[in-house]
């Protein structure tokens, strides 16, 4: 039997693909900040369900340092879009 | 065998609303949709696998008394915790940024946050 954490890993991949697909096309940029958005929160739910997969819980510290610094470069996306940098 | 039950249910709950989110990403018309599309499904499908882990580890914790465990447990939540806080306030921002640069929502009438003065 498979393991079931890799199935989640790899659907959650293949998701991360489509939201690429979005950021590729996506007119304006505010469309692309959306999508890079996604693909974060995307890669850090992707990163706990691999460190449970592995055995390795410094791949789940490593989801808790990307959420938050991924978070301070989509304040400082927004405010260039906003015209406030 | 109850408990990988419930880690399944919570996994393909996670999996079927990060779905939706991409799919809502993918289809709607303008930015604010697919903003409001992706932040809610995506941050409540991975609170969802967060979730499924936390009462993995806890279950282990249980039945073997092995440590690790409860640390596996503790850090995800505090993942999760982290991703619930910075999602929404992140797509608020980029939501004023996207107002302030000028886009509209597609079949806009009025836009009363234009005419709000502080």
């Amino acid at each position: 039997m498979i393991d079931p954490w890799y199935v989640a890993a790899f659907l959650l991949v293949i998701l991360v693909c489509l939201a690429l697909v979005r950021l590729f096309l996506g007119p304006t940029p505010a469309d692309r900040a959306v999508a890079v958005d996604t693909v974060n929160t995307l890669s850090v739910a992707v990163l706990i369900l691999l460190g449970v997969a592995y055995q390795q819980i410094i791949f789940i510290d490593v989801a808790i340092v990307y959420a938050v610094l991924s978070f301070v470069s989509t304040l400082y996306i927004a405010k260039y879009l906003g015209g406030e940098l | 065998m109850i408990a990988d039950i419930l880690v399944l249910a919570c996994l393909s709950v996670g999996i079927l609303f990060n779905t939706l989110g991409i799919v809502g990403l993918l289809r709607f018309p303008d930015v604010y949709t697919r903003m409001h599309a992706t932040t809610k499904m995506t941050t409540f499908g991975s609170m969802f696998t967060a979730l499924a882990v936390i009462i993995f580890g806890a279950v282990q914790f249980i039945s073997t008394a092995d440590s690790q465990y409860m640390t596996l447990s503790l850090h995800t939540l505090i993942a999760a915790l982290a991703l619930a806080l910075t999602n929404a306030v992140g797509s608020h921002a980029i939501a004023r940024g996207a107002h302030r640069s000028g886009i509209k929502p597609s079949p806009a009438v009025v836009d009363r946050l234009e005419e709000w003065s502080p």
